[in-house]
């Protein structure tokens, strides 16, 4: 019997439940992964789906959907909430508001609506003579691009806009900003002596949840028929349930090593203090 | 000439006024305080001459030249924040050159520049340090010695101290006082708190609900105190009612006691004045030739070097401040008493 009351058993017991109910599903699936070649643990399934063209070519376009969305995202928010938190501190919670949609509107909403209202060309009567203001988004390769990077952003507002957010935050924009002026500064001297170095972190943090959200996308690829990641697992899944397995286990890694490196990104780059 | 003048500043917020038509004519090197409580305008004004917020009205010149509209980044005005406000991202070294570097110094220029503002500060090893691996005060020379390192016409602070331990607030109290004259800078500083205005200042600006009550030297502000605000803000103040007895010789009554006072009184006798006296110019006990008032002690408060004792007369309190001494033995309270202050000491509140 346990009657140490500094030994928190019950926080342990909950803590290894929690653990298994997470665990478990993942050393299935990991096991599964090893088993491509009947009766022994072997590496098939990654060699196999690693090799296969079509991954490559699905993983890179989604690579590169990713960092076109980042560089958007950011150029978006950061201008944005520096400005907001300079001179308009009070709008800040309805941008916030405004960035949280993607938790509220479900994904398939959202891209039914882009699909909607950016299929059909924007064509305007000037008189007599239509002129066309935007053509159909959905018939042109670039076209279709544009709106899953659309959509991409949209995705990427919440987890950008907090990061950002907590990086202004934590350097008193305002006061840093005045600072520099009194010193003979511009805001574009201002922005790139101080506020982007102060940033780093956060902007980094930023950008590899974007990249962590953009690469197992399903949703948006799906509907847009754009030969992404998402579509392309979940594709695999339904035909090589092996080599889907495997893929899911690297993209988990992939998934972690991104945290990881958040991690170290957002600590490594405050100076430490002196002892 | 007057270098840093403010003519018929005002400003508003909306609706609501922040600071209202405020003069001032500061000379060349002059330290002067901007000195009230929260709310009254001061940062306000300070931000204004610094060039973050426009007047809604008057004008504001530096050595004669109109600055009313220069931009904060082209007036050559060097700040200091209550937050410091040192980028984190930079070393010491690198903050206190800021300013230089901005304004294109070759850097071996800006290298002797911080060397100097460094020993200055007396910070002489610091320089490689980050801000974050200072203590407050240290950070706040920092602040100061990268708004001076590329020789503004005016120094700004506003509340430097306030976010400091006390006993470094006394000390970089000495220490900006110092590298102020040695540098001989115009000087404005911002600070509820009078203790400091009066320690530092040359002169005092005593602000109140957006208006200047009163400019003048600290002795003047203290002793001649020209608005019944700046009286009870700066220093301790008793007020006490009283009924006019003759008006021509300054005789009054306070609860039943005569009292002289020094002046004539513009008041009929027999109307109801206020009476003001600061609490160190109380005597304790009889003196011989003084107003005399008796009472009962109903507060001791020992505060180390003062001894604060509150009589009790009819139905108002008098408050005195004694030296402390080792002979002294403070009284019990409840015991009776009497206060003694010269005619001198005593003026007429206004209304
Ligand atoms: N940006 C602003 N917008 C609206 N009101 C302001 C602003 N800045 C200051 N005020 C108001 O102006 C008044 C004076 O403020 P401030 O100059 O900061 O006072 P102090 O520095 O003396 O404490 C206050 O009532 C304050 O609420
Ligand atoms: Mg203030």
């Amino acid at each position: 019997m346990n009657t140490d009351k500094k030994f928190p058993i019950w926080s342990w017991v909950w803590f290894g439940l929690g653990a298994l109910y997470f665990f478990l599903p993942l050393i299935a699936t990991l096991d599964f992964s090893l088993r491509a070649q009947k009766g022994t643990i072997s590496l098939l399934a990654y060699t196999r789906a690693m090799s296969d063209p079509k991954f490559v070519e699905a993983f890179s376009f989604s690579t590169i959907m990713a960092f076109v969305t980042i560089i958007v995202s950011l150029g978006l928010v950061v201008p944005t909430l520096y400005w907001v938190h300079l001179y308009l501190p009070k709008l800040r919670p309805w941008v916030e508001f405004v960035t949280l949609m993607p938790f509220v509107i479900p994904a398939i909403v959202l891209v039914f609506g882009l699909l909607r209202t950016y299929s059909a060309p924007w064509i305007i009567n000037f008189g007599g003579t239509p002129i066309t203001i935007l053509p159909s988004l959905t018939e042109s390769k670039i076209g279709t691009r544009i709106l899953l990077i659309s959509g991409y952003v949209v995705l990427s507002l919440p987890y950008i806009f907090r990061a950002v957010d907590n990086g202004l935050r934590s350097i008193d924009v305002r006061t840093l900003t005045e600072a520099g002026q009194s010193l003979g500064a511009d805001t574009l001297t201002i922005l790139r002596l101080v506020i982007f170095p102060n940033l780093r972190s956060a902007l980094l943090s930023g950008a590899l949840l974007t990249f962590a959200i953009v690469i197992g996308e399903l949703i948006f690829a799906a509907f847009l028929a754009q030969p992404a990641f998402g579509p392309y697992l979940q594709h695999l899944g339904q035909h090589r349930a092996y080599d889907s397995t495997a893929l899911t286990i690297v993209s988990f890694a992939l998934t972690w090593a991104v945290m990881g490196l958040i991690d170290f990104v957002t600590r490594s780059n405050v100076p430490q203090k002196s002892h | 000439m007057s270098y840093l003048t403010l003519n018929h500043i005002r400003k508003q917020f909306g609706t609501s006024v922040a600071v209202q038509d405020f003069n001032l004519s500061a000379e060349k090197g002059e330290f002067i305080s901007f000195l009230g409580p929260s709310g009254c305008g001061k940062t306000t004004t300070l931000r204004m001459i610094a060039g973050f917020e426009p007047p809604t009205s008057g004008e504001i010149l530096l050595q004669g030249k109109n600055i009313t509209h220069t931009p904060a980044n082209k007036r050559n005005v060097g700040m200091v924040f209550q937050a410091y406000a040192l980028f984190p991202n930079m070393t010491v070294a690198d903050n206190i050159g800021f300013g230089l570097k901005i304004a294109g110094t070759p850097k071996s220029d800006i290298q002797q520049r911080v060397n100097e503002m460094l020993e200055l500060i007396h910070l002489p090893d610091f320089g490689n340090r980050y801000p974050q691996q200072l203590s407050g005060g240290q950070q706040q020379r920092v602040a100061l010695a990268r708004a001076l390192a590329f020789r503004p016409q005016v120094l700004l602070l506003d509340e430097p101290l306030s976010a400091l331990d006390a006993k470094i607030r006394v000390d970089l109290r000495g220490e900006i006082r110092r590298i102020q004259r040695q540098l001989n800078i115009t000087t404005i500083y911002v600070t509820h708190d009078q203790e400091e205005a009066l320690s530092m200042s040359d002169r005092i600006v005593v602000m109140n609900k957006a208006i200047v009550e009163q400019i003048g030297t600290p002795f003047e502000i203290y002793n001649y105190p020209a608005t019944d605000f700046t009286a009870r803000f700066v220093g301790q103040l008793n007020q006490l009612k009283c009924v006019v007895r003759n008006a021509q010789t300054g005789e009054c009554e306070i609860s039943g006691q005569a009292i002289r006072t020094q002046t004539t009184i513009a008041k009929p006798n027999g109307s109801e004045i206020r009476l003001a006296i600061r609490p160190e110019e109380i005597y304790f006990g009889k003196k011989e030739g003084l107003n005399v008032l008796s009472g009962v002690i109903d507060e001791v408060n020992f505060l180390g070097a003062i001894v604060r004792i509150r009589l009790l007369i009819g139905n108002q309190h008098i408050t005195g401040d004694l030296f402390n001494e080792r002979t002294f033995i403070p009284p019990s309270i409840g015991t009776p008493a009497e206060f003694s202050f010269s005619p001198e000491a005593c003026w007429i509140a206004e209304k």
